[in-house]
């Protein structure tokens, strides 16, 4: 069981029901894979540093996972077969990363 | 010729060169979060290309951390690859 980081940035077409179903899909897919969601931020329509298949925004998204070692595979595929899914990136927390988040949960909680 | 106003036949160095260091060591930073764009931006020049270690005083652990997240943080969209006036 890793600890794993995923940012998703979906198309802005998205409407907002729909960018919260496809997060709903996404957790979902953890939790059935026996991982478990550690946190999870949307942080929205934000612009793009550069145009992405002509588009200049993006709805960001970023959720912190444990999940089992081969599951990012799996995972990895139905990101790629949806089409709302301008782009993704899975990390890998080493455990400076997951204090880090943690710290960094807790701190904005209580701001 | 006023008083006070001495002549030095050679110019005193007056730019003391302020010693770097390297601040995630100093500071005990250890994890460097790619998607932190106002940090990250800090080892960016102006056209959005990476400091070199001379000019960002960092020690080579952490210059290849913070090239990684940099490379991370283009990749989606949070830095560009090249640009100009970027501060």
């Amino acid at each position: 069981m890793n600890n794993y980081e995923l940012m998703v940035i979906f198309t802005p077409v998205l409407s907002d029901d729909e960018f919260k179903a496809a997060q709903k899909k996404y957790a979902a897919l953890v939790t059935d894979a026996g991982g478990s969601v550690v946190a999870e931020n949307p942080w929205g329509l934000k612009s793009l540093a550069y145009p992405i298949q002509k588009k200049t925004t993006g709805l960001y998204w970023v959720m912190e996972y444990t999940a089992p070692s081969d599951f990012n595979e799996k995972l990895k595929i139905q990101l790629l077969r949806d089409e709302s899914v301008l782009r993704h990136l899975c990390t890998k927390l080493d455990k400076y990363a997951v204090e880090y988040n943690a710290k960094k949960e807790k701190w904005c909680k209580n701001r | 010729m006023a008083k006070n106003e001495i002549k030095y036949l050679t110019a005193i160095k007056t730019d003391k060169r302020v010693k770097k260091f390297c601040r995630f060591k100093k500071y005990g930073i250890r994890y460097i979060d790619y998607k932190d764009v106002e940090f990250l931006k800090k080892f960016l020049n102006e056209q959005g290309k990476l400091l070199p270690r001379r000019l960002s005083g960092n020690s080579l652990k952490y210059q290849r951390k913070v090239s990684d997240a940099v490379k991370k943080a283009r990749q989606m969209a949070l830095l560009p690859y090249v640009t100009d006036l970027l501060k």
